[in-house]
């Protein structure tokens, strides 16, 4: 056998400059790939745990992250049925503190921050001058001055593992003058996330917090197994979860705990088609410096209305008033065959798009792809074909997401 | 892991094995045991049609799981005899006997000596580390 897979993300990757994400994605997914010397990676506060639990390893933006531990179908099925546990430390952490953090950050981002109250969070994106994703994102509002008591507000960002420099060196820059205080607790800091409909029930046996009177999006900080930790109802599976932030030996305490208690520890395999079952874009493959969120589906976090300036609003202005010529839709494939990133599009012969993200859904057992196709085709029910290794293959554009959760 | 890769039969470094059936020049061929649990649930097998031509070293179809595709490669030149239809219509089961029951197509090679510079169990095994 020999690495397509591989050949076919060089040339996006070559080409938008995200050589490191590339290697961390594929690295270990194709069996000719390069390898990365694991003694260059970081580890997580969990890596010997994970080892423990016979996961494959493999790289992810510089850390070496578990990409499977029973079976991607076993551990995604577990997450929809009862709960599965992510390591999620590799993910950035950035922590703002000072006055005016939501004022300044409203800038950077096409959502109203403004809606935002203490202890509610929103996704969102930060955008290049070109309307462009810099990176996606959640900005949770941790306190206000009139809480906090010293006068400051204090905002924590949680931003992709392969963009965290990236993003840090933009916030710096747009921050630089503010006197707002950027603490990066991305290597620091342990993240766990608990996703499935028995995540709930899981962790509250280990908390004070209410977690039942935690709304979608809410965060508090309070104790896990009796130390300090941060819980916010967040996730990137499709399911209901909590994803926790906490020192590295409470994490590690928290992560035994709780695989014990029969949450079934999972990789990025699993995150990735859990993701992708529920039309969640992943940065780098769905989304980049070249897609708008009007193109991405992510209308519903522009809020041009609420709203001051901000970086790329002017793009976003003129698309919405003159419409976008791209969109990214949910694509059903007739066949067995995956679509898979970088795959043409085809319509009636002629090349009208461009396929992202493609897996089998374990869910559904059918395949399933996001793809960016000509904004006329771009409704659901209509026809389409893939390219899949030089044969046309039936697809039909279907609403996202392709799961939701009962 | 530890994967087993029987004695009497030749391996590619491309994870691709051959079994030579019988003394009739007819060799079975299949992925490797390493090679099925390095892709991960095999989703999907492509196979050329019985009566097709397949060239040593060249591409003969497909096998993709949720992670990845790879192309096969075959170990020897001749024509294809059979192909496994029970296994297209259920790849998920090519692990359960990688080197019986998982085999992917018979073909009648034109020279067995094509298998000359294949590689050993041991040789293979040396190459994917044990």
């Amino acid at each position: 056998m020999s690495s397509q897979t591989f050949n076919l993300y060089q040339k996006k990757l070559g080409r938008q400059g995200y050589k490191a994400l590339i290697r961390q994605r594929f690295s270990q997914y194709t069996l000719n790939g390069p390898r990365i010397p694991s003694m260059t990676l970081l580890q997580t506060p969990l890596y010997s745990a994970c080892v423990d639990q016979k996961a494959r390893m493999t790289e992810f933006a510089g850390w070496s992250m578990p990409v499977q531990f029973s079976g991607i179908k076993q551990e995604h099925q577990a997450v929809r049925q009862r709960a599965g546990l992510f390591d999620i430390s590799h993910m950035g952490k950035f922590e703002l503190r000072g006055s005016g953090v939501i004022a300044a950050l409203q800038t950077l981002v096409p959502s109203n921050l403004g809606r935002l109250t203490q202890g509610q969070a929103q996704y969102t994106v930060l955008l290049n001058p070109e309307g462009g994703i810099v990176d996606d994102l959640i900005v949770y509002l941790k306190s206000l001055p009139a809480s906090s008591g010293t006068g400051w507000e204090t905002v924590s960002l949680i931003v992709n593992a392969a963009t965290t420099d990236k993003d840090k060196t933009w916030l710096l820059e747009y921050l630089a003058g503010t006197g707002i205080e950027l603490v990066d607790e991305s290597r620091d800091r342990a993240l766990i996330s608990i996703q499935g409909p028995a995540a709930a029930a899981l962790l509250q046996p280990h908390t004070s917090l209410e977690l039942n009177a935690l709304g979608r999006f809410a965060h508090r900080d309070t104790t896990l197994l009796g130390q300090l930790a941060w819980v916010a109802r967040t996730g990137y599976t499709g399911e209901d979860g909590f994803e926790i932030m906490t020192d590295p030996n409470t994490a590690l305490a928290l992560w035994q705990t709780l695989t014990e208690a029969g949450a079934a520890p999972c990789g990025l395999g699993a995150r990735d088609t859990l993701r992708l079952e529920a039309a969640m874009a992943l940065y780098g493959q769905d989304i980049d410096d070249t897609t708008s969120p009007l193109e991405a589906g992510l209308g519903w976090l522009v809020h041009l209305d609420e709203k001051g300036d901000f970086i790329g609003r002017s793009v976003l202005e003129h698309q919405r008033t003159e419409g976008v010529s791209r969109r990214l839709v949910g694509l059903a494939m007739a066949g067995r065959h995956i679509a898979r990133h970088d795959y043409p599009v085809l319509y009636q012969g002629d090349r009208v798009g461009t396929v992202t993200s493609g897996t089998l859904a374990p869910t559904l057992n059918t395949p399933i792809a996001l793809a960016y196709v000509a904004a006329p085709l771009a409704k659901v029910g209509q026809a389409l074909e893939v390219e899949v290794r030089g044969e046309p293959q039936g697809a039909t554009v279907v609403k996202r997401p392709f799961y939701r959760a009962k | 892991m530890a994967f087993e890769y029987p004695e009497t039969l030749k391996y590619l470094d491309s994870h691709e094995y051959a079994r030579t059936d019988d003394d009739e020049g007819i060799v079975a061929v299949g992925i490797t045991a390493f090679a099925i649990d390095q892709m991960g649930d095999i989703v999907f097998l492509e196979l050329p049609e019985i009566g097709d031509s397949l060239e040593k070293g060249e591409k003969f179809g497909t096998v993709e799981s949720v992670k990845a595709v790879e192309e096969l490669k075959s170990p020897v030149s001749g024509e294809v005899l059979e192909r496994n239809e029970a296994l297209i219509e259920a790849p998920e089961q090519i692990g359960d006997d990688p080197y019986g029951d998982g085999w992917l197509v018979k073909v009648r090679a034109t020279d067995l000596d094509d298998l000359d510079d294949a590689l050993t169990a041991d040789e293979y095994k040396d190459q994917v580390g044990g």
